[in-house]
């Protein structure tokens, strides 16, 4: 039995992770009077919403007709009617409520020249229902990430939200099925603390770092999502990962949708814009799993630029100057810095890379998580927002610049519901030292693993079978291979090595538990990928190359205990909030 | 005459030495300052050969073919690496910036690679900048502005816009204050490039009503005084930004305006 020496704290509400979704809910948490901690293995501004580019949709209407019921048409068809379309009309209804407020936070938004937000085309946004372009996007720049992240930081100053910085999330607290605190490991002096809650909200982004070639940063780790499947609950729609179309080739740095949404286009070896005959009326601004799609056809079909043909141009030399400077300073320096191009004279080379998790933990317009028990429950004291979460609003496929308005959404609907459920100061149940000893263990047999596999060479070969055998286009020989592959990638973890033996700041043992995180939900992408038997979204079969909304109209669960996986589905929700708008029944889904 | 020498336990000491493995013919020496509070050692440096032919162009490759590869106890920050998360400032070939934007090319020699100056260590390259972060937290970076209407905007110009350029885009790496000498030496006082270019970010927002409290209470001896425009921090700035500008604009604004 491992000892530690605990530290206990005790919370009204815990907030894990410190991005976008997390400030925003701790801010409205501190502001209805809970006692509130925000925990965070990176300092607030490190979080990766940072990375955010091209800016957050609601249809505000600054730059022309728009109404949030055309936003949500949009949403709901972007992600191919995978979507809870009660989620998505509360998204779309709340999305200009929640960037006025942002406005009013502080964030820099560029501006018309009426001195109101300006808004940007972007992928799949239109007008009346698929009619024409609409400019919905509300951009700082090609910085709105950075923008917001750095306000609501403020904000959470402002509301003296505690936080708890480079503290590393180990486990979930649960009893009875119940949440009801985390165990964390604070990296700055190896102590480990036991935080109370009687709500935990789970914050903590997506795990594109199962993946070789991500946008995602290097703590993109799904920590989150991992406790919540080691808490013995269901992550959903796992087999959706988002290939953004314009990482940079080689490096996979991402360069903003933001950059076709003001007029550049992808362009393939014989100098056709090719986006013309695979999406005739959105063209380069179709959704992003058509556009990926598009790009892999081009390249494997012999039209892909480069030495190995292998990836695509995109233009934007032709643009006006003055778009470049003013709009889009940030990529100008990502493709000077990582591909040595100048954007005024050269085109940027791309190629489709892991962007988004639209799968997560699974929860209910009012970011309580869900489980399934005979019929769809919600699961006490515990809540997911953000990328964590899978509410669903992105489904098979996510618009771009709807992840940040999900984040500030839903960051804010779960202050609000934690402020109903929960009274300030009301006593913590006593838990029983089990769960602590439970976590403890696995802790202390990672910090003390003495084998043969370093955790880089483990992530490695998990990243590359992820990379190579559930891509942009899957096929049944593929995922087997890669269901079987992954498991044997899994096996490694008992011969696993951690050479570091400090608690302060060891990072070798922060690596080795986020591969412990990344694995489990590696092998649970995979799973779902293999058992849904259709192309829909992001997920593109080319063994079953439609979309079988008889079969496949449901979300699927994953369970995982290790490397075994329960894969069971729940419908998905076929009406709408309110009668403010009528339910979008599946059609085809044309660009 | 005094004698001025460094504690005992804080003397740099020589580390241990890697040699190469792969047979490479292109190798350089990469060194690299290590300290654990938690062991009883001293500092010391360690010196990594890293083949180079199968090395991407970043310093932050080299530190993370040395975690992956040489010696997983390295202890480093990163995590967006693209130059936009802040997390890798350190001091490289006796430069601050980030590991990830910093092609290893552009240094001579041996690399040389120290957490960024005249910080408290917490391990390894991991500075500690606790107190930079109360600095920033003491100028209050959030927007006052008394406007209740809850439906619309605050409208702001096209000009008045663009006065926050070169200042928003601020990552807060700390690559400029690690290398201002006055920040150096008055550090606990003197509130340095970083926090003054966002203590401006909120002094030149049009949307903001406190202007003149905000100008009030930077203008300080220490706080703000203690600037000598001895122009490292814009030297430093991996993001091109001009924190020296920034501290100058701000005491003009003392100077001209009735504060």
């Amino acid at each position: 039995m491992s000892s530690y020496n605990i530290i206990d704290h005790e919370y009204d509400v815990v907030v894990l992770g410190a991005g976008g979704s997390g400030l925003r809910a701790a801010v409205g948490l501190s502001e209805a009077g809970l006692k509130t901690a925000c925990i965070s293995k990176v300092f607030p501004t490190r979080s990766h919403t940072s990375a955010a580019q091209g800016g957050i949709s609601a249809a505000l209407g600054n730059m022309g007709e728009d109404d949030w019921r055309w936003h949500m048409y949009d949403t709901v068809k972007g992600a191919d009617w995978l979507g809870d379309q009660d989620s998505i009309e509360y998204l779309c209804k709340e999305a200009p409520k929640a960037v006025l407020e942002l406005e009013k936070y502080g964030v820099p938004f560029s501006r018309t020249d009426e001195g109101k937000i300006y808004q940007r085309p972007f992928g799949g946004m239109t007008k009346n229902y698929g009619n024409g372009i609409v400019q919905r996007t509300c951009a700082a720049a090609d910085r709105t990430g950075h923008a917001i992240l750095h306000t609501l930081y403020g904000q959470a100053l402002k509301h003296n939200t505690e936080f708890f910085i480079e503290y590393f999330a180990l486990d979930l607290l649960m009893k009875d099925g119940e949440c009801k605190g985390l165990i964390a490991w604070n990296l700055n002096d190896g102590t480990i603390h036991r935080f109370r809650a009687h709500t935990v909200i789970i914050a903590t982004g997506g795990y594109g770092k199962v993946y070789y070639s991500a946008t995602s940063a290097h703590t993109c780790t799904g920590d989150g999502n991992a406790m919540v499947l080691r808490a013995g609950l269901p992550l959903q729609d796992m087999e959706f990962v988002q290939f953004h179309p314009t990482g940079i080739y080689g490096h996979g740095t991402l360069i903003s949708e933001g950059v076709r949404g003001e007029g550049g286009y992808l362009v393939n070896s014989k100098g056709e814009r090719f986006m013309e005959r695979y999406a005739p009326n959105a063209k380069d601004l179709a959704s992003r799993d058509v556009v990926s799609r598009s790009m892999s056809i081009e390249i494997n079909e012999g039209r892909g630029v480069g030495k190995d043909q292998d990836h695509v141009h995109l233009h934007l030399s032709h643009l006006d100057k003055s778009v470049i400077e003013n709009r889009l300073p940030g990529i100008t320096e990502a493709a000077r810095l990582f591909a040595n191009v100048d954007v005024t004279k050269e085109p940027i080379p791309v190629v489709p890379t892991v962007h988004y998790n639209m799968g997560g933990i699974p929860t209910n317009y009012k970011a309580e998580v869900l489980t399934v028990n005979g019929s769809e429950k919600t699961v006490p004291g515990l809540m997911a927002i953000g990328e964590a979460a899978c509410v669903s609003v992105h489904g098979a496929n996510r618009l771009g610049s709807n992840s940040l308005i999900d984040l500030v959404v839903f960051g804010r609907a779960a202050a609000k519901r934690a402020a109903e459920l929960v009274k300030p100061g009301a006593p913590h149940e006593e838990i029983s030292e089990t769960e602590t000893q439970k976590c403890l263990d696995r802790f202390d047999k990672l910090r003390n693993a003495q084998g043969d596999n370093s955790t880089a060479e483990l992530r490695l070969a998990m990243q590359k079978t992820m990379q190579s055998k559930c891509a942009v286009f899957r096929t049944e020989k593929n995922l087997e291979e890669g269901v079987n592959e992954i498991r044997k990638t899994y096996d490694g973890i008992d011969s696993i090595s951690v050479k570091d033996r400090s608690l302060v700041f060891n990072t070798d043992l922060v690596e080795t538990l986020e591969f412990d995180n990344l694995i489990r939900q590696a092998v649970t992408t995979v799973d779902s990928a293999y058992h849904r038997k259709e192309s829909r979204g992001a997920h593109a079969r080319e063994d079953y190359p439609n979309r079988d909304d008889k079969k496949f109209m449901q979300h699927t669960l994953a369970w995982c205990d290790g490397k075994n996986t329960k894969i069971t589905y729940r419908p998905v929700h076929n009406s709408t909030l309110t009668n403010e708008v009528q339910y979008f029944p599946p059609q085809e889904r044309v660009y | 005459m005094a004698q001025i020498s460094l504690p005992k336990n804080s003397e740099v000491n020589k580390g241990k030495y890697f040699k190469d493995k792969t047979g490479s013919k292109n190798i350089r020496k990469i060194n690299v300052y290590r300290w654990d509070p938690s062991t009883e050692e001293n500092p010391r440096i360690d010196t990594y050969e890293v083949d180079m032919d199968n090395c991407p162009s970043k310093v932050l490759d080299i530190l993370n073919k040395i975690k992956n590869e040489i010696d997983p106890t390295l202890a480093y920050r990163r995590s967006c690496a693209h130059g936009v998360c802040g997390s890798c400032a350190m001091n490289m070939g006796g430069k601050n910036g980030l590991a990830c934007t910093k092609p290893h090319s552009e240094i001579d020699g041996d690399i040389d690679i120290y957490p960024l100056p005249h910080l408290k260590v917490k391990r390894d390259l991991i500075g500690d900048l606790d107190g930079l972060y109360k600095q920033y937290e003491s100028i209050e970076p959030w927007l006052k502005n008394n406007s209740t209407k809850e439906t619309t905007e605050i409208f702001q110009s096209k000009e008045d816009r663009a006065k926050l350029d070169g200042a928003y885009e601020c990552i807060m790496c700390a690559c400029c204050s690690t290398s201002c000498p006055s920040y150096w030496w008055n550090g606990d006082k003197y509130l340095g490039p970083a926090v003054l270019l966002q203590a401006y970010r909120w002094i030149v927002d049009s949307r903001d009503d406190e202007r003149k409290a905000r100008l009030k209470k930077v203008a300080d001896e220490l706080k703000l005084y203690r600037c000598h425009t001895i122009l490292n921090c814009t030297s430093a700035c991996p993001k091109g930004l001009n924190p020296a500008k920034a501290i100058a604009e701000i005491k003009k604004m003392l100077a001209t305006a009735n504060v």
